[in-house]
């Protein structure tokens, strides 16, 4: 069985010479639901919000993914969650939708390293080469829906509900350990 | 392991993604309350068990979240199509040409 991390506060969790994996400091997350003309929301916002499933934008210090059809996370600075949130109020008269700070909910783990794309194939079901550089999704990741951002070919982030965490840290530590043991 | 097609995400993905959701094309009355017993218990519990071509309902639960429409075969497992929620029911002589 797999040993659970008990490291959940930002700092590097195992740095092997696989792989790195590090627990981020939170960023500021916000959840958005929108259907219909989005030029509204989008000038209210300051952001082109991607159209396709895994897409990714960033501006005016917003990071956008699209997750579903009508649904998108958002990352910004936590002193800047606020601002979003009321940005998108200013505009709910004209285009009702649903934007809602999630900061609390999910851990964010990075991952880097030589060895990065062969760690995420220990928990990840699809073949992570489908997911492009600096695209994004939400999928399923050893038993834990996550949403994986890929930031370079052996760079990606994690996001995870943090009940989830300790279990999937620990997968990471484990297999980070496991390939740096591995002679190629 | 099945591989599934979702089709608003456009990607024939792992079933590890998704959850079955029964039989599509279920209708629910427009006003529960005149309809008998017998037709709400029809709606409520009583389903086809088709052997061969079923019309049912997927998730992609670790994904895009939505609902969607399938058919699939079974006794061979196969998916002959998947479709989105609301489009209507492709006929399955239309299927099965394709997948001559």
């Amino acid at each position: 069985m797999t040993q659970h991390a008990t490291l959940l506060t930002p700092g590097t969790l195992a740095d092997t010479a696989a792989a790195r994996v590090t627990v981020t400091a939170a960023p500021g997350r916000l959840s958005l639901r929108a259907r219909g003309d989005l030029s509204a929301l989008e000038t209210a916002l300051g952001i082109a919000l991607p159209g396709k499933i895994g897409g990714r934008t960033q501006e005016n210090g917003i990071e956008a993914l699209c997750l579903g059809p009508d649904e998108w996370v958002l990352l910004t600075a936590p002193e800047n969650v606020a601002a979003v949130a009321a940005a998108g109020a200013s505009v709910y008269d004209a285009h009702p939708h649903s934007l809602v700070d999630i900061s609390g909910r999910e851990t964010t783990v990075a991952i880097d390293g030589p060895r990065a794309v062969d760690l995420m194939t220990l928990g990840l079901a699809r073949d992570p080469a489908t997911i492009a550089v600096g695209a994004g999704r939400r999928t399923f990741f050893d038993g834990q829906t996550v949403v994986l951002w890929r930031d370079a070919e052996t760079k990606f982030r994690l996001d995870v509900w943090h009940s989830f965490a300790p279990h999937m840290l620990g997968l990471l530590q484990t297999g980070c350990r496991e390939l740096a043991a591995e002679t190629l | 392991m099945l591989l599934i097609h979702c089709p608003y995400c456009d990607e024939t993905l792992p079933e590890v993604e998704f959850t079955y959701a029964g039989e599509a094309h279920i209708v629910r009355p427009e006003n529960p309350s005149a309809v008998t017993d017998e037709e709400w218990e029809s709606f409520l519990f009583l389903r086809d068990n088709v052997k061969g071509n079923h019309y049912e309902r997927w998730r992609h639960f670790h994904g895009c979240g939505r609902y969607f429409n399938a058919v699939r075969n079974t006794i061979t497992d196969k998916f002959l199509t998947t479709y989105e929620a609301g489009a209507p029911r492709p006929s399955i002589e239309s299927l099965t040409e394709k997948g001559k």
